[in-house]
Parts: C-alpha cells; sequence; structure tokens
C-alpha cells in the first residue's frame, strides 16, 4: 500500500478527531493528505505520538484521537502499547505505517523487516483489537471501526517506502497554536466576541 | 488551622495540585513518591497513569496539555536522564509547560553509586534547556514553590523542574 494513498483516505473520513503525526515521512504525508488545524506534527521526540495521542485523550475524552506512528518509531516506544492497553481509554485509535525501514535515515531495515510482527506486539501488550489492513478499502473499514469502538485499537498497515509527497511547514509555535485552537483550548486573544 | 510543621509534604504537595486544577498525574515508580502516588491513585480528583518510561510520560503530559488537562510528571533523578531530547524537542520547542517533579537520589547519604551521577545532570540540562529548575528542601516552602512554579509554567508556557530533596522527604537510606 502507498502511505500517501492511505493518508488520504483517512483524511477523507476525519471531521473533529484529532491525528498527532510522529516525525518523518509519517506526519509528511499526513499534511500532504490536506491540512487540517486538529493535526499535530511533531518535529522530534521519536517515539512519542502515540503518548501524545494518549495524553489529548485523556484530556478530551468525547474527542476520537488518533495516533499514527512508523514502524522505527513504536520499535523505539514499544512499552507505550503496554501504558496504552491499561489505562484503555474509549476514544483512542494508533494507526502503524510499518514499510521495515527507518526511511528518513537512509531505509536502513527496521527489526520488522526481519522478525518484529507489531501488530502481534500490540495485542501482547494487550491493545486485544489489534489487526494488519489486508488492503487500503480493509484500512477505511478497520479506522471506521475503530473510531465507533469502546476502547483503544491499533491497525497496522504496510506501506511502501516511497517518499512523501510534501511536508509541513517546522513551524512548532504556529502548530501548536493552531491545535490547541482547533481543540478549543486556546482562544486567538484578537477575535471578536461572538 | 494546623501549622506547616503539623502537615506532611506530601499531603501538601497534594492540596496545591488540586488547588492548582491539575487532574492528571504521571509517574514512574519511586519509592520516596510513594505518598503522592498512593494519594493520586486514591483520590479521583486525579486520573493517575503508570507511565513504562519518562519520556513516554513527557509525551502524555503534553498531549493533555494541548487537550486542556494540566498533569504532573513524577520520577526519579535516574528517569531524568531520559528525557532530555523530549523535553527539549516537544515540551520546549512547542512551548508546553510540562511540570516535572522529581524524587532525588544521589545525594545526601545515597548507597547505590549506580544513582549518583545521572542525578547530576538535572540541574545542568535544566539550565542548558533554559528550564526553570527549584530544589524543594524545608517543609514550609513546599506550597509556595510548587504553586508559584505552576503558575508560572502555565503563564509563560514552560516547562519547569522541582526536586524533591532529601532535606525534605528523609530520602532513601539503607535498611538497617
Amino acid at each position: 500500500m502507498r502511505r500517501i494513498d492511505l493518508m488520504r483516505r483517512l483524511s477523507a473520513m476525519l471531521r473533529e478527531e484529532v491525528v498527532v503525526g510522529g516525525i518523518g515521512n509519517t506526519n509528511f504525508d499526513l499534511f500532504a493528505a490536506g491540512h487540517r488545524p486538529q493535526n499535530f506534527y511533531m518535529l522530534g521526540s521519536m517515539g512519542l505520538a502515540c503518548p501524545i495521542a494518549l495524553g489529548v485523550a485523556l484530556a478530551q475524552p468525547q474527542r476520537q484521537v488518533i495516533g499514527i506512528e512508523g514502524d522505527g518509531s513504536l520499535l523505539m516506544n514499544l512499552g507505550c502499547l503496554a501504558t496504552i492497553a491499561t489505562v484503555a481509554p474509549e476514544n483512542l485509535t494508533l494507526i502503524v505505517m510499518d514499510n521495515a525501514a527507518y526511511q528518513i535515515t537512509g531505509g536502513q531495515p527496521t527489526a520488522s523487516a526481519a522478525s518484529a510482527d507489531l501488530v502481534a506486539i500490540a495485542r501482547g501488550a494487550g491493545i486485544a483489537r489489534s489487526a494488519w489492513a489486508l488492503d487500503p478499502d480493509d484500512f477505511v473499514r478497520q479506522v471506521e471501526s475503530a473510531l465507533h469502538a469502546k476502547g483503544p485499537s491499533l491497525i497496522g498497515a504496510r506501506i511502501d517506502a516511497a517518499a512523501a509527497v510534501g511536508q509541513p511547514a517546522r513551524d512548532p509555535a504556529q502548530i501548536r497554536d493552531r491545535f490547541m485552537q482547533a481543540l478549543g483550548t486556546r482562544k486567538d486573544f484578537g477575535a471578536r466576541r461572538g | 488551622m494546623p501549622s506547616a510543621s503539623d502537615r506532611v509534604w506530601s499531603d501538601v504537595v497534594l492540596e496545591t495540585l488540586k488547588a492548582n486544577d491539575v487532574r492528571l498525574a504521571v509517574y514512574v515508580p519511586d519509592k520516596i513518591l510513594i505518598p503522592l502516588i498512593d494519594g493520586v491513585c486514591a483520590d479521583p480528583f486525579f486520573n493517575a497513569v503508570c507511565a513504562t518510561r519518562e519520556e513516554e510520560a513527557v509525551g502524555i503530559c503534553a498531549g493533555a496539555w494541548m487537550g486542556g488537562m494540566r498533569s504532573i510528571l513524577m520520577m526519579q533523578t535516574s528517569g531524568f536522564g531520559n528525557i532530555p531530547n523530549a523535553l527539549a524537542s516537544l515540551a520546549v520547542t512547542y512551548q508546553i509547560p510540562v511540570i516535572l517533579l522529581i524524587s532525588e537520589r544521589g545525594a545526601l547519604g545515597e548507597f547505590n553509586v549506580g544513582q549518583v551521577w545521572s542525578s547530576r545532570v538535572v540541574a545542568p540540562v535544566c539550565a542548558a534547556l533554559g528550564i526553570p529548575h527549584h530544589a524543594i528542601e524545608r517543609l514550609e516552602d513546599v506550597e509556595f514553590i510548587l504553586d508559584r512554579s505552576i503558575k508560572q509554567a502555565v503563564a509563560t508556557q514552560s516547562p519547569a523542574a522541582l526536586v524533591l530533596s532529601p532535606l525534605l522527604t528523609g530520602g532513601k537510606v539503607f535498611a538497617a
């Protein structure tokens, strides 16, 4: 599957959902599929997309939250899967874009190229609703199902290593400010009162 | 009204967190922190989350802040050594007031040399990242330092680090 195709399919499904995109090509293609202020783009902190998404999910239990990581990033912070399974937020969905490579650093193979099955690891950590997407249509079905499920889900997508087709500006102040305004947790102090 | 000397440091911390609407308590366990961990787990005011690693906890706290919930991150000095990149590239970069409450090992009677060196990175790392950091050494200072640090962190959109000194907590010593 192509990452940008899945991101476009995902983006077309979203309304008020939050999406936290992990570093590198993951959030590049999330942006390229269509910027929305409810997207949070990381600039570092490799491996923390899922924990950030968990934090948002705890703070806003009425909102669906999606964390998207690459395989290399998730491998850096596998413990978060156990934490998320333990906390078991009803409104959190994780997506792993797995191309079995550290693509942005030159394509070195990750452990998932050899033996690590990230969906099995997630299931073993306690996220019972964890599955590989079989194709783009199945990916969409699984996301739809996860967004309506009670409890955390993880969807694995085996993708190619195509370069991302766009990148967000590396402007953390703007990313965070727009994100928080979209979540209703920060106001533009120059905005007129309605 | 009981005088400050009748109160226990951990109760003052818990009351000050509540007074500042800090509802999410993320922690990596530590023996000195037991009264705080037990306190947040027992009180429905708090949402308590045990993280597997301190970097993960920084991410959870950052996400919660952006979602509108204040949090406290409780850890040991050795755990602080796990988080400089998460502080630098997430909390500092995005101006997110992650508030660190750090149980100090490695000083004033430490018996495990493995704890000594990591505890010494806290102040220089905070200084390098421009993160305000204070040691809390006296019971009568707990409320003031914690309360003001939370308020300043929120007002200035900056992380803050508070170190719980053995002078306050008694620290951890060899079992007799």
